[in-house]
C-alpha cells in the first residue's frame, strides 16, 4: 500500500500520485495550489471552509454490467460530478479527473469567498494576522473585489481574553474548526467551542475550561483569519515589517525547529517551523519565549573584577590567567557543536578538563524534553565529556578543594547555582556568556558572547538529529563571537598562528576530523539523523519524541 | 543625412543688427518699468493651492478622535524611510477602546521625507495629509523628527464623511 | 606755458596736492566701479521681473530712519557685504599655479585702469582766460596715453590664463588677447578722423581734453562722426569685455575663463578692474563724443561762474558717466552673446575696414571741402 500509485488527470495532464492521498494533498504534491482553510495536514478534516472545492469525475461505467462506457471514439467518457467536492476530504483514486482551474471552481471559490466576508468586520488595519492572514490572500487571489452586502453585519464579541495568552475576536472567525480540534486532537482537552446556529455562530471557550496548556498557542498560528491572537504579539509589530530566520529552539533537547521574526536588531516572536522528523508544525508556549531572557539580562559590556573594560583587553587578560595553568573549563548545553570542538582542542593546549552540567527539567511528553539543555549529545559527540552529565558540578568542587583548579573558564553556567557558591572566592572565575547571573557578577573577569540568535551553529537533539540555528540579530558592540574568542585562546595557548575560521571553515574541519559528523557541513533545513549507536550504554534522561513523520510524512505545508 | 535649411535673405538693416538690437533695448526698457512678479517670500506668504503636497500630518475627525490605528502601511509604503510608527492597545479606560488599536509614537523624520504622498495614499483611514506647511526647520537633525503630539496639533481636524468609527460604536450599543 | 595748475609755490606742497587729488581720483573710480556692481545687480533684476538685492542690512545701519531702508532696498548693504566677503573668504593659492604671475596678475587688470583714469578730464575750470582739464595728469597726448594703457589691461588677464596652469583660464586668456588686438585696431582707427578733425580746428589733437573742449558749446563730435562713435563704442565694449563680447571669462564655455582658478580677494581685484574699465570706457567715451562736461549740445557752462561752473562740469561728467555705465548693463541684459568666431568676424571683417573706409572718405570730404 506504502508506494502504491494511481494515474489521475488534473487539468487535462496525466500525473502519478500515493494512492491514499486526498486530492488537495496530491495537487500540492505536484506545484498545483488549491485554497484551503479549514484542512490542516496534522488534523482531522472537517470540510467545513467549502474554500478548497474542485471538480472531480470518474471514468464511466455501466451501472448494470460495470461495462465501460465509451463515446464515438472509443474513449471511455468521464461521469463528472453534479455538484463540486472538497478535495480534502476526498480521496484519489484511479482515472480520476479532476479540475482546479475551470471557471466553475473560479466561480465556487469566489462565492465561498463571498460569504466568508458577509459578516466579517474587514478591519485589517487593525488586525495583527494582516500580511499572514489566508483570508486576506484568497480575497486578493480569488475573491471578487467588491462587495454586494448592503445589511448590517452581525455583531459578535470582541476582544475577549483566553487565559492570559491569547485574545479571541469573534467577528474575525469564519469557523473553520481548526481551534477546536487542535485542543481536542494535540492537547486533548476541550478549550473552544462554537455555539449559536447560522450566521450567529460564534467561536467561544468554556469558562471554567483549563487553559494553561503549554501548547495553547499553536492556535494563533493555525487560525487561517486575525480571530486568535497572541497577546504578547498583539499591536507590536506588522507581520510584513519582520524578518524571519530559521533557528532551533533553546528550550530543550527536543530540539524545536523555529522560525525567528525580528526587525531591527529586535526579535518579536518565535513561531514553529514545519520539520515532520521533530515537531511537525508544533511547539511549546514557553520555547516561544527563549528571547525575552536576553531582553532582561543580556551581558553588553566586559568587566575585569566588576569595572567596564575595553572587549580585546579582556580576552588578553583571560588568555594570560589561562597560561598560569591548573585550569577548569566549564562548557554548557547550549553552545554549538562547532565551539564544543574548538573547547575540546583548547582544553588539550592548556591541558585542562571539561566539566559540564544537565539541567533536568519534567518532562511532558510531548514537545519538551526532560533535558533543558539542547545539545548535550553535541558534547558527547564531540568528545568533551564521556558520559552524560550529572546536574550539579561535584567533580569540580572536589579538584577545587583538593587545590588543582586556580582558574575557572566557565561559558554561561552560573556556577553559583551548580553548587560551588562557597568555592569562587578561592579561583580566578573567567565568565564568558551572554546573559548576567550570579558568576558574572563576581567573576574576575566576565566578557559577553553571542546568544543563539546572533549566531550560526549545529545543535544534536534528542534523537540525535543535528541540526542548524542561524543568525536573527546582531549582537551587541561590545559581544565576541565565541568561536573568535575560543580560537583566539587557542591560538594564545598553542602559540601556533593560524587564521580563526569562519563557522563553515569550521565545520568543513570537524567532519574531517569526526566520524559521527562527517556530513555536519552541508545539514538541511529539516536537519540530519547522527549514529548515535557508540552511546547506547548512556542512559539518557528523555522519553521518545512524538513521531509524527509516520502519519504526515508526505503532507502538504501549512 | 543633414538637412540644408533655407534661411531668409536679410535686408540691409537686419544685416547690420542694429535695429535688432534697438528693439531688444526697447523690450528690456519696457520689463525694467514693469511690475515685479517676485514675491517677497517672509513678509509675504504664497498661496498655498488644493492638493499642494506639504509636510504630512495626522487629523482627527469632527469628534476630535484620533484617526490613526497604526497600521503602518504609510511606514511600509514610505519610499525615504522617514515615518516610523510603535503601534500599542489603547487603553481600556479610553472612550475609544473599541478601536483597540492606536500608535504609542509617530514618528515623522522631515530631514528623510521626500513629499511624495504615498502615505496618503496607503492610510485606510484616511488619517494621514500632506499638509500645506513647506518650511519645516528645526536646530537639530532630532528637532526635525516630528512626533505624534506635534503631527495632530498641526494636521488639527479634517471632517470625516463616512464616520466608520461612530457607526461601530452606534451599532454595538445596540 | 605751463600744463598743470600750480596750487603753491613749494613744490612738496604741491605734490602732495596732487598726490591727495590723485587717491581722491582712485577713490571715486572704485566708488563707481562698486556701484556699478550694484546697477548691474538691480538693472538686471528689473529687466528680468525681479528685485534684485533688497534685504542685506547692517544691524545698526538698518535702524536708521529712511536712510537705512534707502541703503537695504537698494541693495548698497549687499554691496558691504559682497566686499566684506571678497577681503574674509580664505584666500586658496592652488599648488599647480605660477605663483609670482598668479600673483602679479590681479593687479596688472586694475592697474591700466587707474592710469588711464589720471589723463580723463572730468571738468574744466578757467585760470587767467585759459581753460584747464579737470584731471590729475594734463598731457598733449592723453588720447595715446589712454589707448595705449588702456590696451594693458589685457596683460591682467593674459597672466592670470597663463600662471593658472590649468586649461580654460588659458583659453579664456587667448580669447582675450585675439579680442584685445582686433578690437584695439578698430578703436585706434576709428578716432583718426576725430583726432584729424581737431588738429584742422588748430588744437592739440592728441590731447582729450582739447577734443572734448573742442565740443564744448557746440554740437557734439558723435553728431558729426556717428560711425566714428559706434564702432569707437563698439570697440569699447571689446575691449571692456563686456557682454556681448566676453569671450574672455565665457563663462558658459569655459566655467569663469582667466579667473577660474582665483577666489577671495584676488578674484575681488579682476571684478572691479572689469568694472572700473568700463567706467574709465565711459568717461573716454563721453569726453571724446558725447561733449565731455557739456549739459547738452550747444550748450555749456559759462566760464564767468568760475569755480561753480567747475564743480558743476564736474557733477555732469559724473552723471553723464554714470548713465553711461547704466547703459552698458542694459546692453548686457539685452543682446545674446556673440560666438568666438562672431567676434572675430565682427571686428576684422567688419569693423577695421568700416573704419578704415570711414577714415579714407573723411580724408577726401576734407580735402574737396
Amino acid at each position: 500500500m506504502e508506494n502504491q500509485k494511481v494515474k489521475v488527470n488534473i487539468n487535462g495532464a496525466d500525473y502519478e500520485v500515493a494512492a491514499g492521498l486526498n486530492i488537495l494533498e496530491a495537487c500540492k504534491s505536484l506545484g498545483i495550489e488549491i485554497p484551503f482553510f479549514c484542512y490542516h495536514p496534522s488534523l482531522k478534516v472537517a470540510g467545513s471552509c467549502r474554500m478548497c472545492l474542485v471538480q472531480m469525475g470518474t471514468p464511466a461505467r455501466d451501472r448494470a454490467t460495470g461495462a465501460p462506457i465509451l463515446d464515438e471514439n472509443g474513449v471511455q467518457k468521464i461521469a463528472w460530478m453534479p455538484k463540486p467536492v472538497i478535495s480534502c476530504g476526498t480521496k484519489v483514486s484511479e482515472g480520476m479527473h479532476i479540475l482546479t482551474d475551470s471557471e466553475y471552481v473560479a466561480d465556487c471559490r469566489r462565492a465561498v469567498l463571498e460569504f466568508l466576508l458577509l459578516n466579517h468586520p474587514l478591519d485589517c488595519p487593525i488586525c495583527d494576522k494582516a500580511g499572514e492572514c489566508k483570508l486576506q490572500e484568497y480575497t486578493h487571489a480569488y475573491g471578487r473585489q467588491t462587495s454586494r452586502y448592503v445589511e448590517e453585519k452581525n455583531i459578535k464579541r470582541k476582544k475577549r481574553p483566553l487565559g492570559t495568552k491569547i485574545m479571541v475576536d469573534a467577528e474575525r472567525c469564519i469557523q473553520c474548526s481548526r481551534c477546536i480540534r487542535f485542543c481536542k486532537e494535540f492537547i486533548g482537552k476541550s478549550i473552544l467551542g462554537f455555539t449559536k446556529r447560522g450566521s450567529k455562530v460564534e467561536i467561544g471557550f468554556y469558562d471554567n475550561a483549563d487553559n494553561d496548556s503549554n501548547y495553547l498557542l499553536n492556535v494563533v498560528d493555525g487560525c487561517p483569519v486575525g480571530a486568535l491572537t497572541e497577546t504578547a504579539f498583539r499591536f507590536k509589530m506588522r507581520t510584513w515589517f519582520l524578518k524571519t530566520t530559521e533557528s532551533i529552539c533553546g528550550e530543550s533537547s527536543a530540539g524545536v525547529n523555529t522560525r525567528v521574526w525580528s526587525r531591527g536588531g529586535k526579535i518579536y516572536r518565535i513561531t514553529p517551523r514545519q520539520n515532520p522528523f521533530v515537531n511537525d508544525m508544533f511547539m511549546s508556549d514557553s520555547g516561544r519565549y527563549t528571547f525575552k531572557k536576553y531582553e532582561q539580562r543580556r551581558l553588553d559590556h566586559a568587566t575585569i573584577d566588576a569595572s567596564p573594560c575595553q572587549t580585546e583587553y579582556a580576552v588578553s587578560r583571560a588568555s594570560e590567567i589561562l597560561k598560569l595553568g591548573g585550569v577548569a573549563i566549564v562548557a554548557n548545553g547550549w553552545q554549538s557543536v562547532e565551539e564544543m570542538y574548538l573547547l575540546g582542542e583548547l582544553a588539550k593546549a592548556c591541558g585542562a578538563k571539561i566539566y559540564m552540567a544537565s539541567h533536568p527539567q519534567p518532562d511532558d511528553g510531548k514537545l519538551v524534553s526532560a533535558e533543558g539543555a539542547p545539545n548535550i549529545r553535541g558534547a558527547l559527540i564531540t568528545g568533551i565529556i564521556s558520559e552524560y552529565p550529572k546536574p550539579n558540578l561535584g567533580d569540580l568542587e572536589r579538584q577545587i578543594q583538593g587545590g588543582g583548579v586556580k582558574t575557572i573558564l566557565c561559558f554561561g553556567e552560573d556556577l553559583a547555582v551548580l553548587g560551588l557558591q562557597h568555592l569562587l572566592k578561592g579561583v580566578n572565575v573567567i565568565y564568558c556568556g551572554a546573559l548576567e547571573n550570579d558568576t558574572s557578577a563576581e567573576a574576575k573577569i566576565c566578557l559577553p558572547l553571542y546568544s543563539e540568535f546572533e549566531k550560526d551553529g549545529l545543535w544534536v537533539n534528542r534523537q540525535f538529529r543535528i541540526q542548524r540555528f542561524k543568525k536573527a540579530v546582531d549582537a551587541p558592540k561590545a559581544a565576541v563571537n565565541d568561536i573568535d574568542f575560543i580560537a583566539g585562546l587557542l591560538r594564545d595557548a598553542t602559540g601556533e598562528s593560524f587564521k580563526i575560521p569562519s563557522v563553515g571553515a569550521l565545520r568543513a574541519v570537524i567532519a574531517s576530523k569526526n566520524e559521527i559528523l562527517k556530513d555536519c557541513a552541508s545539514v538541511p533545513s529539516s536537519g540530519l539523523v547522527l549514529d548515535g549507536s557508540k552511546f547506547s550504554a548512556i542512559e539518557f534522561p528523555e522519553a521518545a519524541a512524538i513521531n509524527f513523520a509516520g502519519a504526515t510524512s508526505s503532507k502538504a505545508g501549512e | 543625412m543633414a538637412i540644408i535649411v533655407e534661411r531668409k535673405r536679410l535686408s540691409f538693416w537686419e544685416r547690420t543688427y542694429l535695429p535688432q538690437i534697438l528693439s531688444g533695448l526697447y523690450i528690456t526698457l519696457k520689463n525694467f518699468f514693469a511690475p515685479k512678479v517676485t514675491l517677497e517670500y517672509p513678509d509675504q506668504q504664497p498661496v498655498i493651492p488644493q492638493g499642494y503636497r506639504g509636510a504630512p500630518v495626522l487629523v482627527c475627525d469632527s469628534d476630535g478622535r484620533h484617526k490613526c490605528v497604526s497600521c503602518q502601511l504609510c511606514e511600509f509604503v514610505c519610499p525615504s524611510k522617514a515615518i516610523k510608527v510603535t503601534p500599542s492597545a489603547i487603553p481600556e479606560d479610553s472612550q475609544y477602546a473599541f478601536i483597540e488599536k492606536g500608535p504609542a509614537d509617530f514618528q515623522i523624520d522631515m530631514s528623510r521625507c521626500i513629499y511624495c504622498g504615498l502615505c496618503q495614499e496607503a492610510c485606510p483611514e484616511q488619517a494621514i495629509f500632506m499638509g500645506s506647511e513647506f518650511s519645516i526647520n528645526a536646530y537639530t537633525r532630532a528637532g526635525l523628527v516630528r512626533h505624534k503630539d506635534d503631527l495632530y496639533k498641526i494636521g488639527g481636524v479634517v471632517p470625516d464623511k463616512i464616520m466608520k468609527w461612530q457607526k461601530i460604536k452606534e451599532r454595538e450599543a445596540k | 606755458m605751463q600744463s598743470y595748475h600750480i596750487f603753491s609755490d613749494c613744490a612738496l606742497i604741491n605734490g602732495a596736492i596732487y598726490f591727495g587729488l590723485s587717491v581722491l581720483c582712485v577713490f571715486i573710480i572704485m566708488a563707481f566701479a562698486g556701484l556699478s556692481v550694484v546697477a548691474e545687480r538691480k538693472v538686471c533684476a528689473y529687466i528680468q521681473g525681479r528685485w534684485g538685492p533688497n534685504r542685506t542690512a547692517i544691524a545698526v545701519v538698518e535702524d536708521i530712519p529712511f536712510v537705512g531702508n534707502f541703503l537695504k532696498k537698494n541693495g548698497l548693504m549687499q554691496l558691504a557685504a559682497d566686499g566684506l566677503k571678497f577681503l574674509l573668504k580664505e584666500d586658496p593659492l592652488p599648488k599647480h599655479v605660477k605663483k609670482i604671475w598668479y600673483m602679479l596678475a590681479p593687479v596688472m587688470a586694475l592697474a591700466p585702469v587707474l592710469i588711464v583714469a589720471g589723463v580723463i578730464p572730468f571738468g574744466v575750470y578757467w585760470q587767467d582766460g585759459r581753460a584747464y582739464p579737470v584731471s590729475i595728469a594734463n598731457i598733449d597726448i592723453s588720447l595715446l596715453v589712454a589707448l595705449a594703457v588702456g590696451g594693458l589691461g589685457v596683460y591682467g588677464a593674459i597672466m592670470a590664463g597663463w600662471s593658472s596652469n590649468s586649461k580654460y583660464p588659458y583659453l579664456g586668456a587667448m580669447r582675450a588677447a585675439a579680442q584685445v588686438i582686433s578690437y584695439e585696431l578698430a578703436m585706434g582707427l576709428s578716432v583718426l578722423p576725430v583726432i584729424l578733425m581737431a588738429s584742422y580746428n588748430g588744437v592739440s589733437a592728441l590731447s582729450i581734453f582739447e577734443i572734448a573742449k573742442m565740443q564744448s558749446g557746440d554740437v557734439w563730435l558723435c553728431m558729426l562722426q556717428p560711425l566714428s562713435a559706434l564702432i569707437f563704442l563698439v570697440a569699447l565694449f571689446a575691449e571692456t569685455n563686456r557682454l556681448p563680447f566676453d569671450m574672455a571669462e565665457s563663462e558658459t564655455d569655459f566655467v569663469s575663463g582667466y579667473h577660474t582658478e582665483y577666489g577671495s580677494f584676488k578674484f575681488g581685484l579682476f571684478f572691479v578692474g572689469e568694472y572700473g574699465h568700463v567706467v574709465v570706457g565711459s568717461a573716454l567715451f563721453i569726453a571724446l563724443f558725447l561733449g565731455g562736461w557739456d549739459p547738452l549740445p550747444g550748450c555749456d557752462w559759462p566760464s564767468s561762474w568760475g569755480i561753480v561752473s567747475t564743480l558743476l562740469s564736474v557733477a555732469t561728467f559724473l552723471v553723464k558717466v554714470a548713465f553711461m555705465v547704466v547703459f552698458f548693463i542694459w546692453i548686457r541684459w539685452t543682446v545674446p552673446r556673440f560666438r568666438n568666431d562672431q567676434v572675430m568676424t565682427l571686428g576684422w571683417k567688419c569693423l577695421v575696414p568700416l573704419a578704415a573706409l570711414n577714415f579714407v572718405a573723411y580724408l577726401i570730404y576734407t580735402s574737396i571741402a
